[in-house]
């Protein structure tokens, strides 16, 4: 085992170039990355939760080298995936996987289960035939499926069953990582639960580490040690999951807090900050929403610092105790 | 609330009535290879004209050949026209609608830009400049018609194409490491083949029309080759004497072409998963 | 009461003949009060919905009755049912996106519901609907009139839907799982301005979710649907605490809670609902059901009455208090 983490994110910029508005003007950008950096190490899975638009997403795909950043690195292993060449770029994606958000629209309903499940080993030329079919056998049981169920097309599967096929196709070549982008928000109540302890029994017997991308806190809560909280492209609070959603540092983690439906009290409204909607300013992204702004939140961006006496990152010029 | 609701066919009626016609399209050509109550070139003076009779079941021509054989045989022509010419804008235009798929960015653009250059001038008028640059004959003609062909099938195959792309299933097989080319295949050409099948249909249909009217404008087919289009040419001449000599040929197209785009709009409708998983 | 349904059922005409969506749905709502109804997907709570506003689908049949303000609105004709929806009765959608029309000025159409039903001129419709824009907190009401749908935020539609629902003080706003589409913060605001409005108005509420917290938190009584049946029925808190009904057991024990301990075994229910063809002579639930016993198979489970506002349909609800469910799968 290698000292360097399992997956080494540096300072992620990436920026989306809009449509044009005329011909004459130019595209518009859209910073959906604006620095972001973290590790996972093996065997502890990492959440990262944020609303939408917070750049979540975009991380997701970058962390697997799906897209390219504008500038930082991604490193599993210690090895820089956009600084590899192709070939061996394409045989460490055995060793990193991911799960989709819709179990409907990410297996290819023209192709058997069988196919589904076994193209990434297809996509490593490895296995014979036999081999192969074991193998999608496996995989299929380990997600509690029948072996059976190969010869069948999506459409014939509910969507439970259809994220326990997105999530064998994942598991076929042993990852060490995979990533789930909103795994389970497309779920029944009822069917998401089986999808979770799926997720807990990988990691604890497969060894699987998870990089769980959700806006659901709680979902995050289940599956995570560790939790980013992300806001507009930026790390806002980064900490051990319990402690991060049972104290908040940052108040756009509280506001995510106390939004979050629970059975034993209504939903919780952050103070608004009147009058700043729409505020553009070169202080902190949040100040904006923020019901505990002060003058320098306005001015100047503050850094994901370490908290004093906390295992705990935040970037707050005030952070909440 | 209304009959309607329960009444719902899987196979439409378009699809039904397209398939028949179609079929019988084919069913002439295939049988004038083996058979023609005559030879269709065959001239037959004192026979001119003639009214259908048992003998000449649609009648004669200004040249005594007869109708019911030349109708067999020009379908021939039809049916290679149109199936070189879709498959010339099939292969040309796939290749060219997933390059700009793919590659996306300027490539994408370029592409694009030139497909829309091709369809500012009107199809028929450039087949007429062509054909008439390079010299009238059926071979030029099905180039023609297949070079304008492939805008339209590039247009369809990238639109398409893209919406696959955009699909998780495109992004999972990447992430699972698989190439462009391996995606291009297993799951891209697969799931747009129903939209193409619907377009190749159509385009089947127009390769017949514009066949006909190139052979109308002496473009197309040459005599002695049997071909709708010359024979209306023909029939104009004796309209006065033998309107039904237009009205044969006339018929044949219209029909040729009514049922291939029924085909069309039928198989739209039959291999639309999502009107198939409601049913 | 203000509304009151009984034995409502809706029939899809099919291909495959008539398949019940919703069946026996028999609940009432009082002025002021806010009912939650919660299901998973093909339970039938969207449609129960849409059959209280007479907007279901064309190839549907309801049955049974459903009195509003003291009059009967199934079998009402459509100019009668016309003249009541968006006025006495209002719904809030989903997705505000599909629900306003992409080509109207979002204040055209919050004040549509004042022309039609207000008799008011448009240019005193529009003042009212900037008013109410402002209302719903809509920063910047003016603008957000004169915009455009497309140019306006999730949640800013959603506030815009929610002005065009109570334009006319409609005495029943019926909002399908109003913020679904949107942000946990943006949803917690929905959720309270509705609450606020409640408030203030004295209009009674059917929320339709997914979600059983999102009902806890913001409903008095709440319903839960199961392929197209009422499992139980109750004061919120009290059905939370005490479910009479494994279904609403199962539900309460198989979401993850914040603040539970991490990788605690979830509880599973095995299976998937069912889809409507596959609901046999017995209970739908039966088989996925822990409790399930013989007689679950076979007979439509019964209506147990705990007392006069509270109901479970279940054979074994009277055991559920002393019943141990297993946990995990």
């Amino acid at each position: 085992m290698s000292e360097a983490p399992l997956l080494e994110v540096v300072d992620l910029v990436k920026t989306y170039r809009l449509p044009r508005t005329s011909p004459f003007t130019p595209h518009g950008r859209r910073p959906a990355l604006a620095g972001v950096s973290f590790s996972i190490v093996a065997g502890h899975s990492s959440g990262i939760v944020g609303e939408s638009g917070s750049g979540k997403s975009t991380l997701a795909r970058i962390a697997l080298a799906l897209d390219k950043p504008d500038s930082g690195a991604v490193r599993l292993e210690g090895r820089s995936l956009f600084d590899l060449p192709h070939h061996e770029l394409r045989a460490l994606r055995a060793h990193m996987q991911m799960i989709f958000q819709d179990p409907y629209g990410s297996l290819d309903p023209r192709q058997r289960v069988e196919r589904i499940v076994a193209e990434p080993l297809a996509a490593l030329g490895a296995a014979g035939r036999a081999e192969r079919s074991a193998r999608v056998a496996a995989s299929l049981e380990a997600v509690g499926l029948r072996a059976s169920d190969a010869s069948k097309y999506p459409h014939e599967f509910s969507g439970g069953q259809r994220q326990r096929i997105a999530i064998a196709r994942a598991l076929i070549t042993r990852p060490k990582l995979v990533v789930a982008d909103e795994p389970v928000s497309a779920l029944d109540v009822s069917v998401q639960a089986q999808a979770l302890n799926l997720m807990s029994d990988l990691q604890q017997q497969a060894g699987v580490t998870f990089l769980l991308i959700s806006h659901d806190l709680a979902v995050v809560a289940h599956i995570c040690e560790t939790t980013a909280v992300m806001y507009r492209g930026r790390i806002v609070e980064i900490g051990p999951t319990e402690e991060l959603f049972g104290a908040p540092a940052h108040p756009y983690t509280r506001e995510l807090v106390d939004a979050t439906p629970r059975f034993d009290r209504p939903t919780r409204v952050a103070p608004a900050a009147e009058g700043r909607n729409g505020l553009e300013t070169t202080g902190c992204p949040y100040a904006a929403r923020c019901a505990f702004a002060q003058s320098r939140c306005l001015k100047e961006a503050p850094d994901l610092e370490d908290l004093a006496g906390r295992a705990r990152r935040a970037a707050c010029w005030f952070p909440l105790t | 609330m209304s009959a309607g609701g329960l009444w719902r066919p899987r196979v439409s009626f378009s699809l039904w009535a397209g398939a028949i016609l179609a079929l019988m399209l084919l069913l002439a050509a295939a049988v004038s290879f083996v058979w023609t109550p005559y030879p269709p070139a065959a001239i037959d003076i004192p026979h001119k004209l003639a009214s259908p009779s048992l003998a000449h079941l649609f009648g004669t021509d200004d040249l005594g050949r007869d109708v019911a054989s030349q109708l067999l045989t020009g379908s021939r022509i039809s049916i290679l026209v149109g199936l070189v010419a879709v498959g010339i804008g099939l292969v040309f235009g796939i290749v060219l609608g997933l390059i700009a798929s793919f590659s996306g960015g300027w490539i994408e653009d370029a592409v694009m830009r030139l497909s829309d250059f091709v369809f500012a001038f009107p199809a028929l008028l450039s087949a007429i400049m062509l054909t008439s640059t390079y010299g009238p004959g059926v071979i030029n003609a099905i180039i023609a018609i297949g070079v304008l062909y492939v805008p339209i099938i590039a247009k369809v195959t990238r639109a398409t194409a893209n919406g696959v792309l955009a699909r998780e299933y495109a992004l999972a097989a990447r992430a699972a490491g698989r190439g462009p080319l391996s995606i291009a295949f297993d799951h891209v050409l697969p799931n747009i083949a129903p939209a193409l099948i619907v377009q190749a249909t159509i385009q089947f249909a127009g390769a017949i029309l514009a066949e006909a009217a190139l052979s109308y404008l002496g473009l197309g087919a040459q005599p002695p080759q049997a071909s709708w289009g010359r024979m209306l040419a023909e029939a104009q001449n004796v309209l006065y004497n033998a309107p039904s000599l237009a009205i044969y040929p006339g018929a044949a197209i219209a029909l040729s072409v009514l049922g291939l785009n029924l085909l069309g709009d039928g198989l739209r409708d039959a291999l639309d998963p999502k009107l198939k998983a409601r049913s | 009461m203000l509304l009151e349904v009984s034995n409502l059922a809706v029939d899809l005409m099919g291909t495959a003949g008539a398949q019940r969506i919703v069946s026996g749905g028999t609940f009432a709502l009082d002025e002021g009060e806010s009912l939650g109804v919660v299901g998973e997907s093909g339970s039938g709570k969207t449609m129960t919905a849409l059959a209280l506003m007479g907007l279901t689908p064309e190839n549907a049949r309801v049955s049974g009755s459903i009195r509003f303000e003291g009059r009967e609105l199934t079998g009402l004709r459509e100019e009668a049912m016309l003249a009541l929806r968006g006025d006495r009765i209002a719904m809030i959608f989903q997705e505000p996106m599909t629900a306003l029309n992409p080509l109207h000025r979002v204040g055209a159409q919050v004040a549509e519901p004042l022309v039609l039903h207000r008799g008011m001129t448009r240019e005193a419709a529009f003042d009212r609907a900037v008013q109410l824009l402002d209302h719903v907190r809509l920063a910047d009401p003016e603008r957000a009139a004169r915009a455009y749908p497309f140019a306006l935020s999730g949640g800013e539609r959603q506030r815009a839907m929610i002005a065009m629902a109570i334009g006319c003080s409609p005495r029943l706003v019926i909002a399908d799982e109003p913020t679904t589409a949107l942000d946990v913060t943006v949803q917690a605001r929905i959720l309270a301005l509705i609450d606020g409005l409640r408030a203030e108005s004295g209009m009674a509420l059917m929320l339709v979710s997914h979600d059983l917290a999102v009902v806890a938190g913001h409903c008095d009584r709440v319903i839960v649907m199961y392929a197209g049946l009422i499992m139980e029925s109750g004061p919120v808190e009290v059905v939370l605490r005490e479910p009479k009904n494994p279904y609403t057991r199962a539900l309460l024990e198989a979401r993850p809670q914040p603040g539970a301990s991490r990788g605690r075994r979830l509880r599973t229910i095995p299976g998937s609902p069912p889809i409507h063809h596959e609901i046999g002579a017995g209970c739908p639930f039966a088989g996925r059901c822990d409790l399930t016993i013989d007689i679950c198979r076979t007979t439509p489970p019964p209506e147990v009455r705990f007392s006069a506002d509270r109901l479970s349909r279940c054979h074994r609800a009277r055991e559920m208090g002393s019943l141990n469910m297993r946990t995990g799968a």
